[in-house]
This record gives C-alpha cells, sequence and structure tokens, in this order.
C-alpha cells in the first residue's frame, strides 16, 4: 500500500525537481560567477555596495507593499459582501472575468484610458478641471497594478468567509457581541488564513512587476525586474541578474514565513 | 468524469483537425522544406507584395517570421534548433555574430546587383569588406518633435533637450547605448567612448536631464508621438517614417554635432538549410526597382543608389532620412563595446532612470 503512494508521487515529484529545484539551484549556482566566468562573491559584494540596487529593492519592496495594502482594503469589504449576496456565483464570475485576459492587453488598455486624449482627460476636461499627466506617475502604476491582482486577494478571504460555520456568529450573537464585536473577534480571526493567502498572492508576484513598470510607468518606476531584465537579455551579465534573483527569492520566502499558516502543530493535537 | 474525458476528447479532436488542415496548407502552397527560404526579420520591414513578387519569380516559398529585438534573434540563433536562412541583424549585432563565428562568409559572386550600393555605406568597421554582411537599410538616432507644440527650428542640437521650457515633455528611448550616447554627443564625446572620465561627465550631465524625462518607452514612443501624448521624443529614423505618415506635423532632426549611423544588413546564420534561397533573396532585394519599393514602403533609407534614383525627388532630397555630407561625417556606427563597457553603459542608465529629478 505505501509503495503504490509513493509511485503516486513520481510524476509530480520530478516536476518539481525539473522545474522549481533545478531552476533555483541554476540560479543560485549562476549568482556566484562573474562575465569571466570565475567562482566569486563579488555580485553580492556589488548589491550590498550600490545604491542603486539597495534602492531598487527598497522601492520593489514598498511598492509591493502599496499594492498589497490598497487591493487588501479593497478586497476584504468587496468579499464580505460578497458571501452575502444573493447571486454569489455571478459576482464571482465578474470578478474572475478579468484574469482570462491578457496582462499586456489590459495595460495597452488603461494607456488608452489614461493617456493625455484618453477617457480619463476627457472627463477632467469637461469638469474644467483640466487635463493631467495621469500615465507614467507612480500614482497610475500603482493602481494598475492594483487592478490587476484585486481578483488574487478577492478569491482567497471570499473563501475563508464563506467556508466559516455560520454557528459561529450566532453563538458569538446569543451571548450578546455587538455585530461590530462579532466581526472584530469572531469573523475577522477566522478569516485571517484567507487575507493571508491574499497577501501572499499579491504581494510576492507584485515584487518583480517588470512590464508594467515600462508600459504604465514609463521606466519612471523601476523595480528589480527591471534589473534582472536588463541583466540576462542586455548587458549578459547572467551573474548578477542572478544574484538579483535570489535577493528576490530570498525575500519572498521571508514574506511565506511571516504570512504562513501555523495551524500544523494544532491539527496534530487535534488527532 | 464522463463530462471530463467528453472534453478532453473534443479538444484533442480540435488540436488534430487543425494540424491535419493546417498541415494540408502547408503543402498546398509548397512549404516542403526543399525550396523553402526561412527568412527572419524585424516586424513589418518588407513590403509583403514584394515577398509575392519573389515566390512568383523564383518557385522559392518564403517562410516569414519576425523578432522584436537583436538580442531576442541572437538568442534564437545561438541556441540552435532554428533554420533561418537569411536574418536582418543590425550592426553591432553582426560584429558581435561574426566574432562568435555564427555566420556564414558570403559568396559575392553570387550576389547580384552590390554595384549599386553606396560605397559611403559598404566595408564599414563592423564588417570590413562586407563579408558577412549586404546593407538592408540604414538610418540614424535623432530628435522628432511635433511642431504644433514646439516652434519650428527651436530644437536643433542634443543641448536643447535640457531647455527648462521642455520640462516634462521629453520620451527617450529605453536604449542604453543610445541615451548615453546622446549625452555623450552633446559634450562632443564619441558614442563609442571608453574613457570613465567622459562616461561619468555625460551619465552626471544626463541625470540633469530628469526633469524634462516624461517616460522613457521602447515602441510606443511611435503611437504616443502620433497621438501627441508627447511633443518631443528621441528615436530612430526609421520608427519617424512611420510617425510622420500618421501626424503630419512631426519634425525629425539629426543634431550635426553628432549621433549614430544604424545599419540593417542581411546574413546568413551558419544553421542555414537553404543558402542558395538566401543568396537568391539578397540579389532580388538588391535591384533597384524592388529596392525602392521597400524603401517606399518601409519608409527607412535604403543604400541602394540605383534605387535612389527611380525614387520621388520628396523622398530622396529629405535631410531628415538622406542627410547632407556634412551631417554624415558626424555620424559614428556603434562599435561593439565588450561586455566590461556594455556593463558599465547599462549600470549609468539604469542609474539615470531611478534618478529623481
Amino acid at each position: 500500500m505505501k509503495q503504490t503512494k509513493t509511485f503516486y508521487f513520481v510524476p509530480y515529484s520530478i516536476w518539481l525537481l525539473l522545474f522549481v529545484v533545478a531552476p533555483l539551484m541554476l540560479i543560485l549556482y549562476q549568482s556566484f560567477f562573474d562575465i569571466q566566468g570565475n567562482f566569486t562573491f563579488a555580485n553580492y559584494a556589488t548589491y550590498f555596495q550600490s545604491g542603486t540596487y539597495l534602492t531598487m529593492t527598497f522601492n520593489s519592496i514598498f511598492y509591493a507593499f502599496l499594492i498589497t495594502l490598497f487591493t487588501l482594503l479593497i478586497s476584504y469589504p468587496t468579499a464580505y459582501l460578497l458571501v452575502r449576496t444573493k447571486h454569489k456565483q455571478l459576482w464571482l464570475l465578474l470578478i474572475i472575468l478579468p484574469t482570462w485576459i491578457n496582462l499586456l492587453l489590459k495595460a495597452y488598455a488603461f494607456i488608452g484610458i489614461f493617456s493625455m486624449n484618453g477617457t480619463v482627460n476627457d472627463f477632467l476636461s469637461f469638469t474644467g478641471i483640466g487635463r493631467q499627466q495621469i500615465l507614467f506617475t507612480d500614482m497610475s502604476f500603482l493602481l494598475v497594478a492594483s487592478y490587476i491582482e484585486i481578483p488574487f486577494m478577492i478569491l482567497p478571504i471570499y473563501n475563508a468567509l464563506e467556508e466559516m460555520n455560520p454557528s459561529y456568529l450566532k453563538a458569538s450573537n446569543d451571548l450578546g457581541a455587538n455585530s461590530w464585536e462579532t466581526f472584530r473577534r469572531v469573523i475577522f480571526p477566522l478569516s485571517l488564513n484567507g487575507v493571508k493567502s491574499g497577501v501572499q498572492a499579491v504581494f510576492i508576484p507584485s515584487l518583480s512587476l517588470f512590464m508594467l513598470t515600462r508600459l504604465i510607468g514609463g521606466n519612471r518606476v523601476i523595480t528589480l525586474g527591471t534589473a534582472i531584465e536588463q541583466h540576462f537579455l542586455v548587458t549578459e551579465n547572467w551573474g548578477m541578474g542572478s544574484t538579483i534573483g535570489v535577493i528576490l527569492i530570498i525575500a519572498m520566502f521571508l514574506m511565506m514565513l511571516v504570512t504562513g499558516e501555523k495551524k500544523k502543530k494544532g491539527a496534530v493535537h487535534k488527532k | 468524469m464522463k463530462r471530463l474525458v467528453t472534453l478532453a476528447a473534443i479538444i484533442l479532436a480540435a488540436c488534430g483537425v487543425l494540424y491535419y488542415s493546417s498541415n494540408k496548407l502547408d503543402q498546398a502552397q509548397g512549404i516542403t522544406g526543399e525550396n523553402t527560404l526561412n527568412l527572419y526579420n524585424w516586424g513589418d520591414y518588407i513590403d509583403p507584395e514584394l515577398i509575392t513578387k519573389f515566390e512568383e519569380e523564383t518557385g522559392y516559398v518564403v517562410s516569414y517570421e519576425t523578432f522584436d529585438s537583436n538580442e531576442a534573434m541572437y538568442t534564437k540563433i545561438s541556441q540552435g534548433g532554428t533554420a533561418y536562412d537569411l536574418a536582418v541583424p543590425s550592426e553591432y549585432m553582426i560584429e558581435r555574430m561574426i566574432e562568435e563565428d555564427m555566420l556564414i562568409e558570403l559568396d559575392h559572386s553570387k550576389i547580384e546587383g552590390m554595384e549599386h550600393l553606396d560605397p559611403d555605406l559598404l566595408d564599414m568597421a563592423f564588417d570590413p569588406g562586407n563579408q558577412y554582411s549586404m546593407p538592408y537599410f540604414w538610418g540614424t538616432l535623432g530628435i522628432v518633435y511635433n511642431i504644433k507644440f514646439i516652434e519650428e527650428g527651436s530644437i536643433e542640437h542634443w543641448d536643447d533637450l535640457w531647455k527648462p521650457e521642455f520640462q516634462d515633455n521629453l520620451m527617450l528611448i529605453d536604449g542604453a547605448r543610445e541615451v548615453i550616447g546622446l549625452s555623450l554627443n552633446s559634450l562632443g564625446y564619441s558614442v563609442n567612448s571608453k574613457n570613465d572620465a567622459e562616461l561619468a561627465e555625460a551619465a552626471e550631465k544626463l541625470d540633469t536631464l530628469t526633469p524634462n524625462v516624461k517616460a522613457v518607452v521602447a515602441d510606443e514612443i511611435k503611437m504616443y508621438m502620433i497621438q501627441e501624448e508627447s511633443s518631443i521624443a528621441v528615436t530612430f529614423s526609421g520608427e519617424v517614417a512611420d510617425m510622420m505618415w500618421e501626424n503630419e506635423d512631426l519634425q525629425y532632426v539629426i543634431p550635426p554635432e553628432g549621433s549614430n549611423l544604424w545599419f540593417d544588413n542581411f546574413v546568413i546564420p551558419k544553421t542555414a538549410q537553404n543558402t542558395e534561397a538566401a543568396y537568391a533573396f539578397i540579389s532580388f532585394m538588391l535591384d533597384p526597382e524592388n529596392a525602392a519599393q521597400n524603401a517606399e514602403y518601409v519608409g527607412y533609407s535604403t543604400p541602394n543608389l540605383s534605387a535612389l534614383d527611380i525614387m520621388p525627388a520628396e523622398i530622396t532630397e529629405d535631410e531628415q532620412f538622406y542627410p547632407s555630407k556634412d551631417t554624415m561625417e558626424h555620424l559614428e556606427v556603434y562599435e561593439n563595446l565588450g561586455q566590461e563597457y556594455i556593463g558599465i553603459y547599462n549600470d549609468y542608465f539604469l542609474k539615470f532612470k531611478m534618478h529623481r529629478n
């Protein structure tokens, strides 16, 4: 019995090995070589001594933080309402629908909307405020990035709220809690796991959004993804590119650790 | 479960039908490999009518694939598994491909029409004696601006980009060589400078350009200039030719103190399967009539002197695209700087992009 179980695991472990573990190892390996192919720690030294890279790292993390914050602020109330609406499936479908469209197309659509002669500016000039530079600003970048990431935040929170046993709410009510207290002490703590997965699903990809930084940010917003792309495609300094890659991976692991579920111990005890 | 199986079967059946019919279509068009020319070119960089004409005249079938950057093309060819018979890289990439022994030495006796080419545009440093490449188009890097918003003639030199009245108006092409190069040129240095002091000075000067820079973008410049999102941009002459078709208020200037002269040349990669077809195509495109037709379609500057004779004077006398001898003398072709200096240029460029007022 046990043997068949391990057998079933073979295809997936091969997959993991080839497409997850091996590339990670390769990136780590590459990061220890300079342009001439000598083994060195210089890439890491360069990274930590360069104001440019450190600022860029700060920018990446800060922008990812803001994107996560904005999506969370919008998604939590949305998910909360969604659980309580009638045609849930329809609303869910409408939220998921945009993710079926290619990212590039959405970015181009926003260029049209935000440009000098775009819809937003037409409206602004109609209302007398006058045309504003919207494209290529921090705000437009954050807005588009948040727009793209929102479904990935709503869904886990929605699932967490949906799975919640309604009897908890009744119990809370019976014990004299008003609706705010119920939310603060029962609903929110129970939905925290959904929030955590949502934060992971949004923060981690946001760290390395590089196409949007060019298309919407006009390269006025520079994140680590831009530097990685440049090192792999233009300067062919794969060592430095990999070093930045390793730093990003470490940042992601840290994020996973902080937001990771600590349920396992409890699960063991239950048995 | 049953529905899943049905669904899978439907998808597989659809794939099968599509695969079969595409195969059938290929056969019907005569694409069998033997008589095919695999052409690897930039997007929208040839008059499609000429491909049809070539197919009719020679019986070869052209399979046309496109790339959008030299680097992408290089990666695809160097990794093997491709059989492109003809590619059209830019000069710095040709130099590198020669160094890395990726190109077949051209047999000039198999090429007809070389005598039509402008001798001033042959025998450049990146490929002495044109042993590996034949010019297809050439052009410059310059400034395009919209005379609706900016007085005609107020931009003539690179230094004019720094004028405070252009605040937040300028779009730059997303390339380290181009942007660092324009700063080097404005200081009177060479775009191929390997002098650290000159580079540092150029980078420092560039940082002061930041308040005027609206965005650093790539191909989108074309769209933005047409839609008047921005009134000034630094970009390649070829892109400008396309813009001018859509927006008549655009003017192009090549700063006379110096700029970049670039080439896109035909080369035959070592992986080529059908060199005969490749030679036939090069000769076909060198024919003055075809070259003229192509130059009118693409809008870039043709190196074919005989083609210039039959093209409308309106085009060939336009100094925006066929600059005066005097300006030509100050133009420089990008040399391969070597990996170390490519790295330095790009680091400065990255720093410039990060710079905020």
